[in-house]
């Protein structure tokens, strides 16, 4: 039996236990496919205005109904997609170069590597983390780049954390030994070795942090700091949406909000399912 | 477990337990006789003259103390009271006596302070005095009427004030009709003075010490002020109200679910769409005023290229979505100012609308014609502290510039900067609003056109002719040669619209929603509400 | 016991300090000049400068640094722009507001999530298993202001069951006289039982709409930690010598398994403090992070600073006390430390 077919059985099995791993699993490529094809397949332009037909309600001709200039609410959440989808990608690909090299590093080396690291992730710990992504932003500039670094440096502790335990519990592991014993150096047995052996575990954290950044720009919009417009992401439209739902036009903010909701949900449950995939005896 | 049921029990105790204060009859009577403003913001101080007070604070300290006059109402454009600005009534004062270099006023021999003292002109000058010496944007407003120096006030006797003229400028008297120049409770600010501090900043700051139809009985900054009645006033018949709660609710949305539910009495401070459903809706009064020599306007940077070249500008003015911005972002609540006929002619009145309308086809050939036919990249920017208003605004101008080769980012600048940046004069492009409380053409052109370079003159406009004409009419206004004047008001109009420093859009309204039982809203220049006139029931 | 209090309150002190460093940085690095907020609309430069001077803006940082430790070691704050109102005192009035609403939050929370997870954990493997934890996913998965607006409208908009979003009471009560801060617990103290129903009826949306938002990792925590319990040898024990279901459920396998959990608590606590600026915007809620908000977009430093500052300090004597209170119930965790 080959490695990648026993993987796709334990997979198979992990799915049929656990229905809603697979689920979630469906809903993430049916998000990626609107991140990469979503601009291309609207119906509308997302930007284009048209103030003769602003705040309809859901129709044939606007599937969700239209926004406060007039713009088609289908187009803009589909478009919006590839905006929040990229905002989450960056984010963890961000934390976890970050994050993920500082806690193995310290968990591994220990000594000064594992202080220093520490003091840094405590510091940040120490703030509440809304307020220190909300001042990044606004010391900064509210851009996109900007953003995910907040969302990368408030979600770094908990990289460290992780990874730290990880590399710790590895370090003296018998396959650690080998490769020292043939010949690699301190930091290839680090890269090469013990990187690869806690991705596994990472790959849980990441798909949870995607679903965090997500709901961390949606925070960040609502008090002005998020996105500039015109640009579609489900966190300003949202925000937007919000000071219409007294006034009865629930569709502006409930479609973008549940696009938002089912991305999380989804990255929240593959989390759950990667976790029972890789690391059975954390299943939680 | 048992705790658990505790819980659960208390939950839905609670939430049976919403009843508002109407079930109980003694807070039914007070919900009655209180009114309950809910705004977005609240006053970061009670004292005008004091170091960085907020607009909320100007409403503060109109009903809260008394000026030497103040102006009698008239029926306004939508038949609603509207302050006159050329007729005064007097406030604290009885007489007023016009010389040929000075005012003379007789102070009310009845009027006392809200702790009982007699009002005197030593109270008098003692607050003029701090108003011109304090600094900050209340003495910059005492210079707008040429009231410069405390030599200006003079206490003739116990009851008598005189100011004197620095020069003769028609804005004298009504400047002392503003927020500004209220009267101060002098001996007990002194006693609550320092060294450090001997205008009694500090305490003025957290206590009103007026002889105002109103005073400040509590307030919490950031959550309400309340607002007691004077039973003491002078200043005019005493008011209905006996009691004013004003909330702040930072939520838009929540503001507006308060007064449908007749939750909260009155509010001013909701976005276009929402006033204009209300009054469709018929559950609310909904009063929409003009503001006074107010406008909104698309600036340009005229210094730098490539706005420094006219027909730039005026390409600009051809491709702005006038109507869209009316349709979709006022709901049809402001007066335009721009598409006028070609061949009307020119007012002596402020504001009025310019000629040009949206016309791309004319802007691309303006562009071309000025060296840009594949136009260029700037960036538009907005004070996030009006984003309601102002995104949608920015969002379609840009739209519509794209149109014509003009591709912007667009900047959105936190409110507590926005003036910042402004007085940095780098902005190339941006959407503003300024209104002057002297409803004057003049008035407006001097801070906003004038060579002068005055913070408000945002694009940094310089023209000696428009200069001429500005200069011209105030010294007309000033010498009472009406010819001259309307010569000027036209010279110095026609002038900003050949050349377009700035694009008015439109001149915003001041929209407030009533309860149907509350009545005696009136507009005043400052826009503030003014309680002494607000009846309930 | 003190020997691990004092050693854990030496290493807080350089965290404190890295944490009022990076402040000051950061909000010196936002984009506002309070020279010019102070100097009002019509100030020219020169006015902007004189009051830059004044507040002492045109000093060097480091000298600037100085000046703010010196001031703060004198428990002065400084003073907001925005409000006019020393810091101090306005943390210490908000403080109370915001730890009410968010211990209310967490004990609304709890009440759903523990005995959710046990569920979970009981009957591992089945719908009920599945729904669980859909359940407290959802709640974690909608951004935390969209849920107070959906449920102000609702509850209050078109139901009405709910009173208004008006803060912590309505308009035509006052306060309980001072004791501690908390409103239900005043009120009670004080006898005076509508104003105590007054508190209740502000504060369950509000804590409702934070409870629903910490569901998730406070469910998952006590399925996972009750899990592992139920596996281990004294369950099966206890399971074997004949007691009913229920003992061994509550009495032996929930006690042991409330551990780990009570550690989320503590870091769902303070997360869930940082996270609450956004629930007390929508309903009013004069809390510090509103405050803290507020004043950060209008780019003023000194409640920023402050409240960063008493949150940190917060964190510090929180986490301290979740360990001394694990401490207590584990006698091993006591051994080792």
């Amino acid at each position: 039996m080959s490695e990648s077919n026993s993987v796709l059985r334990h997979a198979r099995y992990v799915v049929s236990e656990n229905p809603v791993t697979g689920f979630a699993f469906a809903m993430f490529l049916l998000i990626a496919f609107a991140a990469l094809f979503g601009p291309y397949i609207v119906p509308h332009d997302p930007l284009a205005s048209d103030t003769a037909a602003t705040l309809q309600p859901p129709s044939i001709k606007h599937w969700f109904g239209t926004d406060q200039l007039g713009r088609d609410i289908f187009s803009r959440v589909v478009v919006a997609t590839r905006l929040d989808f990229a905002i989450a990608i960056s984010s963890v690909i961000l934390v976890f170069a970050m994050g993920g090299l500082a806690g193995i590093a310290s968990g591994f080396f220990g000594g000064w590597t594992d202080r220093i690291v520490g003091r840094i992730s405590d510091t940040i710990m120490a703030f509440p983390l809304f307020v220190l992504a909300m001042g990044i932003v606004a010391a900064l500039g509210n851009t996109v780049t900007n953003i995910v670094l907040a969302t990368a440096v408030i979600n770094f502790p908990l990289y460290v954390r992780v990874a730290r335990a990880e590399a710790n519990v590895r370090r003296e592991a018998g396959f650690v030994q080998a490769a020292r014993l043939s010949g690699n150096g301190e930091f290839r047995v680090l890269l090469m070795h013990i990187l690869p052996n806690i991705m596994p575990i990472m790959m849980v954290q990441v798909s949870l942090t995607m679903g965090y950044a997500i709901l961390n720009a949606a925070g960040l919009s609502f008090i002005g700091l998020g996105v500039r417009p015109p640009t579609p992401e489900w966190g300003i439209m949202v925000a937007e949406g919000s000071g219409n739902i007294i006034s009865g036009e629930w569709w502006i903010a409930l479609f973008p909000g549940l696009a938002l909701m089912l991305a999380v949900f989804c990255f929240n449950l593959l989390g759950d399912g990667l976790r029972d995939l890789v690391d059975p005896q954390r299943r939680t | 477990m048992k705790r658990r049921e505790f819980l659960k029990s208390a939950l839905a105790a609670g939430a049976t337990l919403s009843a508002p204060a109407i079930f109980s009859p003694a807070k039914a009577q007070s919900r009655q006789e209180t009114l309950l403003i809910v705004s977005e913001s609240g006053p970061n101080n009670l004292d005008i003259h004091g170091v960085g007070t907020n607009v909320p604070g100007y409403e503060v300290s109109w009903n809260c103390y008394d000026r030497l006059i103040s102006h009698e109402m008239k029926t306004g454009p939508n038949g609603q009271p509207y302050y006159d600005k050329d007729k005064f009534k007097m406030e604290l004062a009885d007489d007023m006596k016009l010389g040929d270099m000075s005012v003379t006023f007789k102070l009310k021999k009845n009027a006392v302070f809200q702790d009982g003292t007699p009002v005197a002109a030593k109270d008098v000058k003692w607050s003029l005095d701090r108003a011109v010496t304090v600094g900050g944007f209340p003495t910059f407003q005492m210079a707008a009427g040429s009231l410069t120096k405390p030599e200006q006030f003079v206490v003739v006797d116990d009851n008598t004030v005189r100011v004197d003229f620095a020069r003769k400028d028609r804005l004298t008297i009504p400047d002392l009709a503003v927020i500004v120049p209220c009267v101060l409770n002098s001996e007990l600010v002194k006693k609550n003075a320092t060294e450090k501090d001997p205008w009694g900043l500090d305490y003025v700051k957290q206590n009103t010490v007026g002889s105002g139809a109103y005073k400040v009985v509590s307030w919490v900054a950031g959550t309400e002020v309340v607002f007691e009645r004077n039973d003491k006033w002078t200043g005019g018949p005493a008011p209905k109200v006996r009691k004013v709660i004003w909330r702040m609710v930072p939520s838009a949305g929540n503001r507006r679910a308060l007064l449908e539910r007749g939750d909260a009495d009155i509010s001013y401070d909701l976005p276009n769409k929402d006033f204009v459903e209300l009054k469709s809706d018929g559950k609310l009064n909904i009063i929409s005023t003009p503001y006074s020599n107010g406008i909104q306007y698309i600036g340009m940077n005229v210094k730098n290229p490539p706005f420094d070249n006219p027909k730039v500008r005026q390409a600009v003015a051809y491709a702005i979505p006038y109507q869209k911005i009316m349709d979709a972002v006022l709901f049809g609540l402001a007066k335009p100012l721009f598409g006028a006929p070609a061949n009307a002619p020119t007012e002596v009145a402020w504001p009025q609308p310019h000629k040009f309308n949206t016309n791309i086809e004319k802007a691309k050939a303006l562009m071309a014609e000025a060296g840009y036919p594949n136009g260029f990249e700037t960036t538009i920017s907005f004070d996030l502290g009006f984003a309601g208003v102002n995104e949608p605004i920015c969002v379609l101008t840009q739209e519509s510039l794209a149109q014509i080769g003009i591709k912007c980012t667009i900047n959105k600048v936190p409110g507590a900067n926005w003036r910042t940046e402004l007085n940095k004069k780098a902005l190339p492009l941006y959407t503003n609003v300024f209104s002057g409380w002297l409803d004057y053409p003049e008035y407006f052109f001097i801070w906003c056109y004038h060579g002068k370079n005055s913070i408000f003159n945002t694009m940094s406009y310089q023209s000696k002719e428009t200069d001429t004409f500005i200069d011209g009419a105030v010294t007309a206004a000033a010498n009472g040669d009406k010819a001259t004047y309307e010569k000027d008001v036209e010279g110095f109009v026609d002038q900003a619209y050949a050349d377009m420093p700035r694009i008015p859009l439109y001149q915003p309204y001041v929209n407030v929603a009533m309860q149907k039982n509350v009545s005696g809203y009136a507009y005043w220049f400052h826009r503030r509400l003014d309680y002494r006139t607000l009846v309930k029931g | 016991m003190l020997g691990l209090i004092a050693k854990r309150l030496l290493l807080a002190i350089p965290n404190l300090i890295g944490v009022v460093i990076i402040t000051f940085l950061l909000t010196r690095a936002l984009p506002g000049d309070p020279a010019a907020y102070f100097a009002g609309p019509a100030a020219n430069k020169e006015a902007i400068e004189q009051i830059r001077v004044k507040l002492g803006l045109d000093r060097p940082l480091p000298e600037q640094f100085v000046r703010y430790v010196k001031e703060l070691a004198g428990g002065d704050l400084g003073n907001s722009l925005t409000t006019g109102q020393p810091v101090v005192t306005e943390i210490r009035n908000r403080l109370p507001a915001s730890a009410e609403l968010t211990l209310f939050g967490l004990v609304i929370s709890i009440s759903i999530a523990v005995p959710l997870g046990i569920l979970a954990a009981v009957k591992q493997g089945s719908w009920i298993d599945h729904a669980c934890r859909v359940v407290a996913t959802a709640g974690v998965s909608l951004p935390v202001f969209f849920t107070g607006l959906l449920l102000v409208y609702v509850f209050y908009f078109l139901l009405g069951w709910s009173p208004a979003p008006l803060g912590r009471l309505d308009v035509f009560f006052s306060a309980p006289p001072q004791v501690t801060g908390f409103y239900l617990i005043d009120s009670l103290i004080a006898r005076d039982f509508g104003l105590f129903r007054a508190a209740l009826s502000q504060l369950i949306l509000p804590g409702v709409t934070l409870g629903v938002f910490s569901l998730a990792p406070i469910a998952r925590m006590t399925r996972a930690s009750m899990l592992a319990v139920l596996g281990s040898d004294f369950v099966r024990t206890a399971r074997a010598s004949g007691l009913d279901t229920r003992t061994v459920i509550l009495t032996y396998a929930f006690r042991n398994a409330m551990l780990p959990v009570i550690t989320t608590l503590g870091m769902v606590f303070s997360f869930l403090l940082g996270a609450n600026v956004l629930v007390e915007k929508v309903f009013a809620w004069p809390g510090i992070g509103s405050y803290a908000v507020e004043a950060l977009i209008a780019s003023d430093f000194a409640p920023v600073q402050g409240f960063v500052l008493t949150m940190a300090i917060l964190y510090v004597a929180l986490n301290l006390i979740i360990d001394v209170l694990y401490g207590l119930i584990d006698p091993r965790v006591r051994l080792e430390g």
